[in-house]
């Protein structure tokens, strides 16, 4: 810009100089004032997310003393252990169930909110969104109550009905139920809710052009509300497959990962190995191998929402 | 108040040039409209002005001192824009006041402005609500208002009526000539409208990608168009553009449309267009306004045509006839009287002293 | 439902409007029937700790109608709510996460405005960024935050471990990439010409930021700030490794290890301390239920 000006002669001549000084001032200032703006968040990201997370690899690569390189030796170790695939299998199914019941739960729970008069919907939608609200150790302990081997609350119920006594947390697959259980009920609304905004957002038109053409209930859900929802869905899926599979609060309240280790997930036998055992590299070791699966669903994801961000 | 000039201004993004070379004096207390279609210009040429774009080349005075490097605040303009860009969270006076308060006015100063102002614009009885609760024509105003209470010395609108229903557009465009009638302020206004061009503007500048076409008075830009695409643009409907050429006949100069239609040219325009090559190919400029039915008795330099009309649409105080010469579409205006019937054959005058002749090539006007 | 309808088919136009609205009003019932089920699955945890809150030790022992209190009593509300120990914890809590939403709203809001409009190098990066440190979980950070900080604590002297004050640290990481990305997407969503008009008015990015954005995007920040809250108030796994000795607990490690003393469940108490921990979360939920699930919706619908 500034070699332009000069050819014009007379007039840039004298206002050349300040100009560009200027002009820089005012360059630097903007980039500057971002730069400060940003930088608390850039600190916070890099000292403690990014440097732990390369950091629990470098430990990964330590003898539980910290003092030795063994590189892969504690992978290896793990390969070989029976419980750490229990813990993979455990983990699959836990976090895939579970997305998938709240995922459906979900959806049919917004289409029955969705279905009635307007007017009612903030109430029902209000009593739906507490199990999300909650926080998810103290819920917990309700359901811990709820399963008590002896006072269990479900058990009375059923025996009147001749069912039971269930042994909700001392049977390894009654475990495995269970768990899956408490998670459905602390994750489904989160679908709801999102489900929900997803369905307010098709316009009736849509519906009406549909009706007009002849489709009836089930293909207006199957060539409106799904294609329209897709994105939405997508994202939620793979979001609540994230945080599913990195769940911790509802296996270490209810079982501990027990019966014998059978319901134990990366998170909670990461922290059982590396804080109670105080075998960190061991723990840290577990821990990363939730990264390859966390970081498909996240490519997943990124791409939707870089996608939702262009159609709008 | 002051005087504004562009001195070769250039805008540039990447690789596309947005507006290349603007030269543009603007004197104190003028109305200045911008006008042209989307993407010509003129809306980056109004925010250089305000200092909301850098310039990539040239230089902007306001007051005859360079601004290009000053920031915004500092360049002392105010500037209305198209969704008026209300501050949703303060009431209109907060609205009109915000820029005084940043600059630290006395209290009884910044009431007295607003209160001018809003008597000026009549939304005293606005002056508590937030803009959520304002019609449209309303936050027009207080966009206005907010404009007018810091007094600068330059207005600038940006298409501020685009969001007006056609019915408040039109009182809109009378309540802002009544408040430059009496603020006198500097004005740059931007537009694509070119009704709004023409009601509102001292001087109309007509841009078309990023170049200045002609800038004039609304009557100069309206009988003496310089091009082509001013001739076009200036206008509703607009100017029909008839392929022709000259032709000599009997030492009197002819214009010939087709090979049944050919008139006579007034004895000042033979004289005008005399030294054109007779090869060469030319385009007839005739407004619909003086294509009219035919009367028995004639000025002279209107001549008489048959055709068949296309299409008609009755307006009311007029009638709009269409009809085709050789292919070429054209419009003209008859008295709703005249019997103008889809597909009748009609008999219509061309005024040929209102003609304007253009070089097919160039667009140039002759 | 309508399937039925369709299947009859219409033999003349009358029937069908009848059917049509006999559907309605069967898609309706169907939908009552089903959403008080769900909403009892729903609340069944929480009605059940208030039932169990209300009942003495004795009482639960006697093994009679779990879903029924006999003899209500307060006592457990007035055993934890005079106990030091328990409001400490709740003491605890409460200064975390409002210490923790303050620092939040600190970095984010200021970073988020850079982001939304400053356009500058690297901030589509950083913005992505942003979103995927959001998708980071604190079952993955926990082992190596865990020995970064003993390691820190060893270096300097600060004691790190064992002492409530490190999770002011630690939560922001799980507060403020959210709380940073709905905030772009709130500012993204302030057209254009309000910071030109309020760059024309004379104000600075600073004046822009606090006096146009921060009022216009309020519902954002609110929303925001629930979810800082919520999310502080909740976390579990990072005050159960980096805490230790009872002074230091927040709510949820409290309660579960504190509470639960070996073998001997004290259920009554046990409810109590859940409820009066959800409390918070459910009363800011029950007054700002709009702001609480925009903030919710806006990771994926904004941005």
């Amino acid at each position: 810009m500034a070699d332009a000006v000069v050819e014009q002669g007379r007039l840039a001549r004298a206002a050349s100089p300040r100009k560009r000084a200027s002009l820089h001032n005012k360059l630097g200032r903007k980039s500057t004032v971002a730069f400060f703006l940003t930088l608390p968040l850039i600190l916070l990201i890099a000292a403690l997310v990014l440097y732990p997370a390369l950091y629990s690899v470098h430990l990964a690569t330590l003898n539980k003393s910290m003092q030795k390189f063994v590189g892969f030796g504690n992978f290896t170790f793990l390969f070989k252990r029976e419980t750490f695939w229990m813990v993979v299998k455990q983990s699959c199914l836990f976090a895939i169930t579970a997305v998938i019941f709240k995922a459906l739960i979900g959806f049919i729970v917004a289409h029955f909110v969705h279905n009635i008069p307007a007017k009612g919907q903030r109430k029902w939608r209000g009593m739906l969104l507490v199990p999300w609200v909650i926080p998810p150790a103290m819920s917990t302990l309700a359901w811990l109550w709820l399963f008590d081997p002896s006072y269990s609350a479900f058990n009375y119920t059923l025996s009147f009905f001749g069912i039971g006594p269930i042994p909700w947390l001392g049977d390894a697959s009654w475990a495995r139920f269970s768990v899956i259980l408490v998670n459905v009920w602390y994750g489904a609304p989160f679908f709801m809710i999102m489900y929900l905004a997803a369905l307010k957002s098709v316009p009736d038109q849509l519906y009406e052009a549909a009706a007009i053409d002849g489709a009836n209930w089930w293909q207006r859900i199957w060539f409106i509300t799904l294609p329209m929802m897709r994105n939405i869905i997508a994202i939620t899926t793979l979001f609540s497959l994230i945080v599913t599979f990195a769940n911790f609060d509802i296996v270490r309240i209810l079982t501990s990962g027990g019966p014998l280790d059978s319901t134990h997930l990366f998170a909670t036998w990461a922290f059982q190995v590396g804080i109670q055992s105080s075998d960190i590299p061991l723990g840290a070791c577990v821990s990363l191998f939730m990264v390859p699966i966390l970081a498909v669903a996240a490519i997943f994801i990124l791409r939707d929402v870089s996608k939702r961000g262009n159609e709008s | 108040m002051a005087d504004v000039a562009l001195r070769k201004v250039v805008k540039r993004y990447d690789d596309v040039e947005a507006v290349r070379g603007i030269d543009l004096d603007i004197s104190d207390h003028e109305f200045i409209v911008l006008v042209g279609p989307s993407g010509c210009g003129k809306s980056t040429t109004l925010r250089m002005i305000a200092g909301l774009e850098d310039i990539t080349d040239g230089d902007i005075m306001i007051g005859g001192d360079v601004v290009n490097d000053v920031p915004p605040k500092d360049r002392d303009i105010a500037m209305v824009f198209q969704n008026y860009a209300l501050y949703p969270h303060m009431t209109v006076a907060e609205n009109m006041s915000f820029g005084l308060r940043l600059k630290h006015y006395p209290k009884a100063e910044i009431k007295a402005r607003v209160t001018e102002a809003a008597r000026l614009l009549d939304i005293t009885d606005l002056i508590d609500r937030k803009p959520k609760q304002l019609s449209g024509g309303q936050r027009q105003r207080v966009a206005m208002g907010r404009a007018i209470v810091r007094n600068p010395k330059v207005f600038l609108f940006d298409e501020p009526l685009s969001n007006l229903d056609a019915k408040l557009r039109v009182q809109m465009r009378i309540e802002i000539k009544k408040v430059h009638q009496k603020v006198r302020t500097t004005t740059v206004y931007v537009t694509h409208d070119q009704v709004e061009a023409m009601t509102l503007a001292d001087r109309v500048v007509v841009m078309n990608k990023g170049r200045i076409e002609q800038i004039g008075t609304p009557n100069e830009l309206y009988h003496k168009p310089a091009t082509r695409f001013v001739a076009g643009f200036i206008g509703s409907p607009a100017m029909n553009f008839i392929p022709c050429r000259l032709e000599d006949a009997g030492g009197k100069l002819n214009i010939r449309l087709t090979d049944r239609i050919s008139f006579p040219l007034p004895p000042a325009r033979a004289a005008r267009y005399n030294v054109l090559p007779r090869t060469e190919k030319l385009l007839l400029g005739i407004r619909p306004e003086h294509l009219t039915e035919s009367h028995a008795h004639l000025e002279p330099g209107v001549e008489t045509f048959d055709t068949v009309l296309d299409v008609t649409e009755p307006m009311g105080m007029e009638t709009l006839v269409y009809f085709g010469l050789e292919g070429t579409p054209v419009c003209g205006r008859v008295d709703p009287n005249a019997g103008a019937k889809d597909g009748a054959p009609m008999r219509l005058a061309v005024d040929l002293n209102n003609m304007h002749l253009l070089n097919e090539a160039t667009g140039a006007v002759l | 439902m309508s399937m039925l309808a369709i299947d009859k088919g219409g033999p003349s136009r009358k029937v069908k409007y009848g059917s049509m609205s006999r559907d309605r009003t069967w898609a309706l019932r169907w939908s009552y029937f089903f959403l008080v089920l769900f909403a009892a699955f729903s609340l069944i945890p929480p009605i059940y700790m208030l039932i169990t809150s209300l009942k003495s030790s004795a009482e639960i022992s006697a093994a009679t109608n779990p879903w029924w209190v006999f003899h209500p009593t307060l006592s457990n509300y007035f055993e934890l709510l005079t106990s030091n120990q328990f409001l400490r914890f709740f003491w605890n809590s409460a200064i975390v996460s409002i210490v923790v939403v303050i620092v939040t709203m600190l970095i984010s809001i200021p970073a988020a405005f850079a982001l939304a409009r400053m356009k500058f190098w690297g901030s589509a990066t950083l913005a992505t960024g942003v979103f995927l440190t959001y998708l980071i979980p604190d079952s993955l950070l926990f082992i190596p935050l865990f020995k970064m900080l003993a390691v820190i604590q060893d270096f300097t002297g600060i004691a790190l471990l064992n002492r409530w004050y490190v999770l002011l640290l630690i939560y922001p990481t799980l507060t403020v990439p959210f709380c940073t990305w709905i905030m772009i997407g709130y500012f993204a969503s302030i057209p254009k010409e309000l910071d030109e008009a309020a760059i024309i008015d004379g104000a600075s990015w600073l004046q822009t930021l606090m006096r146009i954005f921060i009022p216009v995007a309020l519902p954002g920040l609110i929303a925001a700030t629930i979810f800082a809250f919520t999310v502080s108030w909740a976390q579990f796994l990072y005050p159960l490794v980096f805490t230790t000795s009872v002074d230091q607990f927040v709510l949820p490690v409290g309660i579960t290890t504190t509470l639960i003393k070996g073998d001997v469940f004290n259920w009554g108490q046990i409810m109590t301390g859940a409820l009066l921990g959800a409390a918070p979360p459910l009363i800011i939920y029950a007054f700002l239920m709009d702001y609480y699930i925009a903030g919710l919706t806006a990771g994926a619908t904004k941005g």
